[in-house]
């Protein structure tokens, strides 16, 4: 059995808006195993992010707070430690890379420079060695004639490329943890095929641990070594990838799935999930998908479920299964 | 067979680009260069194509919201691009579209009703009191309640403000709707609903559809044709099940092997070099010679034109000759 890289136990991280409190992420545990890519799948608004930034400590507070919980990467417990020590792990030991690649980069700075500046900031070298390495980085993600990429500014590049130099810049320090948020969604697919490649890559030769939050499930089937489904700020699901999308248990994952329309086949009708995602403010009690699942009993309405485990490391938060 | 609805003919909509100190022309942006289809009354096309390939700008010059620069656009026998204003206004009645993004296509300061009467209101058709009724009608047709027509469109999801977006289209009566990206910016539980509406709305009016969209799959659920677009012209078109079994274009072949999808897992992918050239200053020969993975020698030299392969099946490259 590998180890944790990253543990998380019972995150809680609340939003406190005039209009109340939003539960955006409420109460989910996972484990991230060293050099395994974990996928948070999700629709708009389940706590994908939220969570990937709390690991981070980048929630914006006020209005955010985590109210409770623990995030340990590695022995190190990430919400108690100190301002400087959370400073040095992110950034040179937990990298991230954002969806929207235009808006992370500085306009005002080359691709070059915003990569030499991070890894001056973690890493003792000069200023060649620094260069060298941000040159063999740009390179390694497959930008094209990396010395001259390595003076353009970011609006120079097109979508594609800039977020290869976003991961560039990500691995600067190389990083043994990565989280990548939706790295693939503002992509056209001929690029997005690109970008996996660069993840298998990663993950085969750097052997790196990667926490990929996305909310398409092919994408997923590609890259994920395992799954967490959310819902509503809490876990409905976690398995092993093919164990998931072979053998889901949870009445939202097959749901989902069987939305998803499929490219081998036509069918008169594509099957949805009735109804939208419950108000984080004011989320109906028990299982927070009773309103929309057409399984649910009396028990879903009283209580929440509690982890339930079905086979090997497949775990489901559903009353169907005690 | 039925009659050709609309009928587009060598379709041109060109951008200039103007620069220096007496702003001289310098060049143009090829948004669409050269683009003849035609589309039966209640027959879907679906056109697909990455970011920039000219797909919405083809979509908007057939309501004249853009003037293209040269073509005929033959609706019902009438070449709409001579109408004058009076014309267009009635012409309008018979094409509406329906925007990707609901959120901004719908005025803030408007009541869900509002919006939805205001087509009635501009082209004068009933009193308030049936105009009144037949907003309730379309809410109830696309699944929504009466009573949301006082509500605004902050108040509803995004799924429900794509629903009032399709209910706008709908309440002229139109013949045909070019919808440009209905579903992208939904979570899957949701696209799956408004598919189904769509199929439902085609079924119930005799609707046709030019369905613009990015995602194949999607495309497949929908579509009687399916016509893909590179830099600007049409690369490949033919029926729905032709396509998907025998798609001659090697950007065609691309587009679907980087298809992300869970059953379909492990298959070879044509990973397709570098990114879409510029429509400013496009490859000589055929466009896609640049980035294509079967290029000829002649590809470099000679544009391939259109050409009907067998039954309908058109493709424009050197590889097939007819």
């Amino acid at each position: 059995m590998k180890d944790a890289i990253l543990r998380v136990r019972n995150l809680k991280t609340y939003f406190f808006t005039r209009r109340g409190i939003i539960k955006a992420v409420d109460g989910i545990d996972f484990d991230l195993l060293e050099s395994e890519c974990l996928c948070l799948v999700g629709e708009s608004g389940c706590g994908k992010t939220v969570t990937a930034l709390s690991i981070l400590g980048l929630i914006d507070s006020p209005p955010g707070r985590i109210v409770g919980g623990e995030i340990y990467y590695h022995d190190v417990d990430l919400l108690g430690c100190p301002r400087d020590q959370l400073r040095h792990i992110r950034g040179k030991e937990i990298a991230m890379v954002f969806q929207d690649a235009q808006s992370a980069l500085n306009p005002v700075f080359t691709i070059g420079n915003q990569i030499v500046e991070q890894v001056k900031l973690h890493l003792e070298v000069n200023d060649r060695e620094a260069k060298g390495r941000a040159i063999g980085l740009l390179e390694e993600v497959g930008i094209p004639s990396p010395e001259k990429a390595f003076s353009y500014y970011p609006h120079q590049l097109s979508g594609g490329m800039k977020q290869r130099a976003m991961i560039a810049m990500s691995l600067s320090c190389a990083p043994q943890l990565l989280i990548a948020d939706e790295p693939t969604t503002a992509v056209d697919v001929t690029i997005k095929a690109q970008i996996l490649d660069i993840f298998h890559r990663l993950k085969d030769n750097r052997q790196m641990s990667i926490l990929f939050i996305t909310h398409e499930f092919g994408v997923v089937s590609e890259i994920g070594d395992r799954i967490a489904v959310m819902y509503a700020g809490r876990l409905a699901e976690i398995a092993t990838t093919s164990e998931l999308l072979n053998n889901p248990k949870h009445p939202y994952t097959t749901g989902l799935l069987k939305c998803l329309p499929d490219i081998t086949r036509e069918r008169d009708r594509l099957e949805s999930i009735p109804g939208t995602v419950p108000s984080l403010i004011d989320p109906p009690g028990g299982c927070l998908f009773h309103p929309r699942c057409d399984k649910a009993v009396a028990i879903c309405r009283e209580e929440q479920p509690p982890p339930l485990a079905v086979g090997d490391g497949h775990t489901v938060f559903c009353h169907l299964y005690s | 067979m039925t009659d050709k609805l609309l009928e587009v003919e060598d379709l041109k909509k060109y951008y200039p680009v103007t620069g220096g100190l007496l702003s001289r022309h310098l060049g143009d942006v090829r948004a669409v260069d050269g683009v003849s289809f035609y589309i039966k009354e209640g027959e879907t096309l679906g056109l697909v194509g990455e970011s920039g390939c000219g797909k919405s700008t083809l979509g908007r010059a057939i309501l004249r919201l853009e003037e293209p620069t040269e073509g005929r656009i033959i609706y019902k026998g009438t070449d709409i691009t001579k109408l004058g204003k009076k014309e267009l206004r009635e012409l309008r009645k018979e094409i509406q579209i329906i925007f990707q993004d609901p959120q901004s296509s719908l005025d803030p300061r408007m009541t869900i009703g509002q919006s939805i009467g205001e087509g009635l209101l501009i082209h004068g058709i009933g009193d308030d009191r049936a105009r009144v009724k037949r907003v309730d009608e379309i809410l109830e047709l696309v699944g929504l309640e009466a009573q949301h027509a006082l509500r605004y469109p902050h108040e509803f999801s995004s799924g429900q403000r794509q629903r009032v977006g399709i209910g706008r289209a709908l309440t002229v009566n139109p013949k045909l709707i070019i919808a440009d990206e209905p579903v992208s910016a939904l979570d899957v539980s949701i696209q799956a609903q408004i598919l189904n509406l769509m199929l439902d709305l085609r079924r119930e009016f005799g609707l046709a559809y030019l369905f613009i969209a990015h995602d194949l799959s999607v495309i497949r659920q929908i579509s009687h044709r399916v016509a893909v677009m590179y830099l600007g012209k049409i690369v490949e078109l033919a029926e729905r099940g032709e396509f998907f079994q025998n798609a001659l274009h090697p950007y065609t072949e691309a587009l679907l092997s980087a298809i992300l999808d869970i059953r379909q897992k492990g298959k070879t992918r044509i990973l397709l070099p570098g990114s879409v050239p510029s429509a400013l200053n496009p490859p000589s020969g055929c466009r896609f010679h640049t980035r294509c993975h079967r290029v000829l020698p002649i590809c470099h030299q000679e544009e391939p034109q259109l050409k009907d392969v067998g039954s309908g099946h058109l493709v424009a490259c050197h590889l097939y000759r007819a």
